[in-house]
């Protein structure tokens, strides 16, 4: 027996020393386990966070305040000659209009500066409208009218419930005095909050209540097709070359480390690029949709090119021999028989490197995007922003109406990236193929 | 005319040559019914004649659109009247010419607008007409004329199909090289203007210096604009966001890859692995508003409430909301390697009664650490060259500081903050951007060529 062995103490068994240690393992293994398991919740804790905070800051951008007043369009105030001419019709004092209809509902304000913070309530826009609606339908004027005027920012803020109306006044972007107005016109019930249209009608504005996102949204439609004018035949021509005919040599090495290294030199780097060669010595005008599509068409390549030759090697070798065999040149086997199948992998690639090249923003601030653009731009050479500068823009506001417009904007790019990542990942399921 | 009216005729121009080469080919054949003494497909000998009508077209096209303008400039220059620009800098001259093109199109002029102005923008408009009728003649002429030249060339045996082929390959090698012209258009540029602002200010004050000062003086007398360019509290500051985006990407990243590719039921995997890497689509735009509003506030009230002296742009929020982007990246890089490491591995240390931790920290993780770090030089790469979050979220004051609750500055926020304002194109000011994007770039191509050449070696090991 060696328990009884010489030499002293009994040698302890394995399988005690292991049964021993079992609680103290097992105990390890759930922590290690539980430990995996916090690190997965808290990525995913993280989204979920992202996600409703930019909802629950976002979601109130779809309404907007809208200060219901009867207007008398006063013909003394319009038209005194009566002739009805379009130029005096542009010209005529609106804001006028407004200030004596909100003298009307609060009769007892005479002060000239409380007149003035009266008709602060009511947007810097609302005159414009006025004036559209006598373009549109000149016998509005001498008639009185309910019109719903658009309410300024402050105001909105204030109705929606981002303003604490408990607050001491000092604390509060909108006084006493105006609230107690306010108050009067909710209980009149004047106050109504009506879908946002001009949140996806109108350009930028320095006005929150009537800044909107349809120049960026154009600017990035622009910016994109072009991009993938650009970068589709490019990243698919140069994926066949590299895949299907390029000679295995020192230069085409080199291209290879070159592409593999080029998706992941920072976005920035890129904006100088497009600033020193584009601007700088091919003079391509800056702000412009061209510009930013050329470097955004940089951009993705490498994304589009690697995703395209993955596409390329599933397809099978016996299509090519198959194609050549039957007399097929080297071309036309690519051209007509393996291009095709591998098309909705291309395809997918192209999507996903549009979707990146949708939410890029660094290198666009570097060519001039970031300029104040209200004009909704009209084509490929002129001055546009896109939507994640506007948002980067709107961010560095002050205003306090503009968070809930920023959070809007981006659930509008979220909104875009999701349709597209969608997009591709339904593509793959229909077209895969296993061969 | 307008160029793109232009385009578009070309492009119909094109069309109609291909319709034509093919007419023609079948015709010098002798009609569809001896169209096999042809040596290729009709369709090829119409697409040789595109080739000819449009590619030389276009090429004048770009050229002349490109160059147009600097020579209408030049020429209404030198017909100014010599006293105009005699002794006036570049820059003024430059001015002038601005605002003889605003006038010519119409917008407001900067300076009053005299006769001689006048003049030249007339001159400019009058130019600027003639030379859109001569490029509209020229490409057209050029078109037509390859056109011609593929019509009088084609016959039955001209080898059509080979010739369009071999010009596709030229077109195919142009395209795959633009990788690496980008490559040596983003180091030319850097550099160019990079050494430039090294004859300025000496690369030793750059790479040493501690302070950080870049606005210079407009008049000599100003002051408070010394134009220091100590760029170490940048590196410092970058080196800060970073190292507290990794403290929070690595653990997380690492764990939940672990759990998902060892220990997660097959469905939660289905749905959490997409979840997470959602986070990885997400624009970094929306994570610098994620950072600005929401981080940056809460991490400061929190900070004010233990007693802490938070500054409202904090480099530990900028640095949290990065590690929060960069956590899919490590996990999706970290579950590859980890399972790539060969499961008779795992099975080895099963048999001999390890547990599943236990293979996880002995054998999988060592095993896979040579993937893992390259994967994670290869996030750090991707934080050091991140820019919207800490524009929007890190300060501009550079800061040279070992405190995580202050405000820091870093490289690529400079990089903006240079370039986006007001600026001359030639002032050290906006060439030292130049400079900090020439080390941005060289610090991040280094990191990822080793870490590419770790993962790639790491890889053929199992395989």
């Amino acid at each position: 027996m060696s328990e009884t062995s010489a030499g002293g103490a009994p040698r302890p068994r394995t399988i005690d020393v292991v049964n021993a240690s079992l609680k103290r393992r097992y105990a390890r293994e759930r922590r290690f386990r539980l430990l995996g398991l916090t690190a997965l919740v808290l990525g995913l804790l993280f989204v979920v966070l992202l996600f409703g905070d930019i909802l629950s800051k976002g979601y109130t951008a779809l309404q907007q305040t809208y200060i219901r007043l009867p207007v008398t369009f006063e013909a003394a105030v319009i038209d005194p000659e009566g002739t009805r001419e379009r130029e005096t019709l542009m010209r005529a004092n609106y804001a006028g209009l407004i200030r004596n209809a909100l003298r009307r509902a609060f009769p007892e304000v005479t002060d000239r500066r409380q007149v003035r913070a009266l008709a602060g309530m009511i947007s810097v826009g609302a005159p414009t409208h006025l004036r559209d609606m006598v373009l549109a339908d000149p016998d509005l004027v001498g008639t009185t009218v309910e019109v719903s005027l658009l309410a300024d920012d402050d105001i909105d803020m204030l109705v929606k419930g981002h303003i604490d109306r408990t607050r001491p006044e000092s604390e509060r972007r909108v006084d006493d005095q105006t609230l107690g107005w306010v108050e009067r016109l909710e209980e009149g019930g004047r106050v109504q909050k009506r879908l946002n249209t001009v949140f996806f009608t109108h350009g930028t504005s320095r006005e929150p209540e009537l800044a909107g996102i349809a120049g960026a949204l154009m600017g990035s439609f622009y910016t994109l097709l072009l991009t993938l004018l650009f970068s589709f035949p490019i990243g698919v021509g140069a994926a066949l070359y590299l895949e299907e005919f390029a000679p295995k040599n020192r230069w085409t090495d080199l291209i290879e480390v070159n592409i593999n290294n080029l998706a992941a030199v920072p976005s920035i780097v890129f904006g100088l690029l497009g600033l020193a060669v584009f601007i700088g010595v091919f003079g391509v005008p800056r702000s412009t949709p061209l510009v930013a599509a050329l470097v955004l068409t940089l951009m993705t390549l490498p994304t589009i090119i690697i995703a395209s030759r993955a596409a390329l090697k599933s397809v099978p070798p016996s299509i090519r021999e198959a194609a050549l065999g039957v007399g097929a040149s080297p071309l036309q086997t690519q051209l007509h028989h393996v291009l095709p199948l591998a098309m909705p992998g291309m395809l997918t690639g192209t999507i996903i490197g549009m979707a990146q090249a949708l939410g890029e923003t660094a290198p666009l601030l570097m060519i001039g995007m970031i300029a104040f653009i209200v004009d909704i731009p009209s084509g490929f050479t002129s001055p546009a922003t896109v939507l994640p500068v506007q948002i980067f823009l709107w961010a560095d506001s002050p205003e306090r109406a503009f968070v809930e417009r920023t959070s809007a904007a981006i659930l509008v790019l979220l909104g875009f990236l999701i349709l597209m990542n969608l997009t591709a990942v339904m593509l793959r399921r229909k077209f895969e193929r296993r061969w | 005319m307008h160029s793109s009216t232009l385009l578009i005729v070309l492009l119909g121009l094109i069309g109609l040559a291909y319709q034509f080469g093919r007419r023609r080919a079948v015709a010098t054949a002798g009609g569809t019914r001896h169209i096999n003494t042809l040596h290729s497909l009709p369709a090829y000998y119409g697409l040789y004649a595109a080739l000819w009508a449009g590619i030389p077209a276009l090429l004048l096209l770009g050229l002349w659109s490109g160059v147009q303008d600097e020579i209408l400039i030049a020429i209404v220059k030198s017909e100014l009247p010599p006293a105009m620009i005699e002794g006036l800098s570049p820059g003024r001259v430059g001015l002038l010419v601005n605002d003889i093109k605003n006038l010519a199109s119409g917008t407001i002029v900067s300076g009053a607008v005299t006769p001689e102005i006048q003049a030249a923008a007339d001159r400019y408009v009058q130019l600027k007409q003639i030379a859109g009728w001569a490029m509209w003649l020229a490409v057209m002429a050029v078109a037509l004329g390859g056109m011609t030249f593929a019509w009088s060339r084609t016959r039955p045996q001209m080898r059509a199909r080979n010739r369009v082929e071999s010009i596709f390959m030229v077109i195919l090698v142009v395209f795959s090289s633009i990788a690496i012209l980008t490559t040596l258009g983003i180091v030319l540029s850097v550099l160019f203007e990079s050494l430039r602002f090294f004859q300025a200010v000496s690369p030793l004050e750059f790479f040493l210096g501690t302070l950080w000062s870049p606005q210079t003086a407009l008049r000599a007398d100003q002051v408070g604009a010394s134009g220091a360019f100590g760029a170490v509290p940048l590196f410092t500051g970058t080196l800060m966001v970073s190292a507290i985006a990794m403290l929070v990407a690595v653990p997380i990243g690492l764990m939940s890859a672990i759990y998902l590719s060892e220990y997660a039921p097959r469905r939660v995997r289905a749905l959490a692995k997409p979840a997470l890497e959602v986070l990885a689509g997400i624009p970094t735009v929306v994570y610098g508003f994620f950072a600005a509003l929401t981080v940056a506030p809460f991490v400061r009230d929190l900070g004010m409430s233990l007693g802490l002296d938070v500054a409202s742009e904090s480099a530990l929020a900028a640095g949290l909301v990065m590690g929060i982007m960069i956590i899919p990246f490590v996990s999706s890089l970290s579950e590859d390697v980890i399972n790539a490491v060969p499961q008779a591995m795992r099975d080895g240390s099963y048999a001999l009664g390890a547990t599943q931790s236990e293979t996880i920290r002995r054998v999988i993780i060592p095993a896979a650490l040579p993937g893992i770090v390259g994967g994670i030089l290869l996030a750090v790469s991707r934080a050091i060259g991140e820019t919207m979050i800490v524009v929007m979220a890190a300060g501009l004051a550079a800061n040279l500081t070992a405190n995580p609750l202050d405000s820091v500055t870093t490289v690529t926020v400079q990089i903006v903050t240079l370039l986006t304002g007001d600026q001359e194109f030639d002032s050290p000011k906006t060439m030292a951007a130049f400079a900090l994007g020439l080390t941005l770039f060289a610090v991040t191509l280094t990191l990822n060529v080793i870490a590419l050449q770790i993962v790639r070696k790491y890889r053929e090991q199992y395989e």
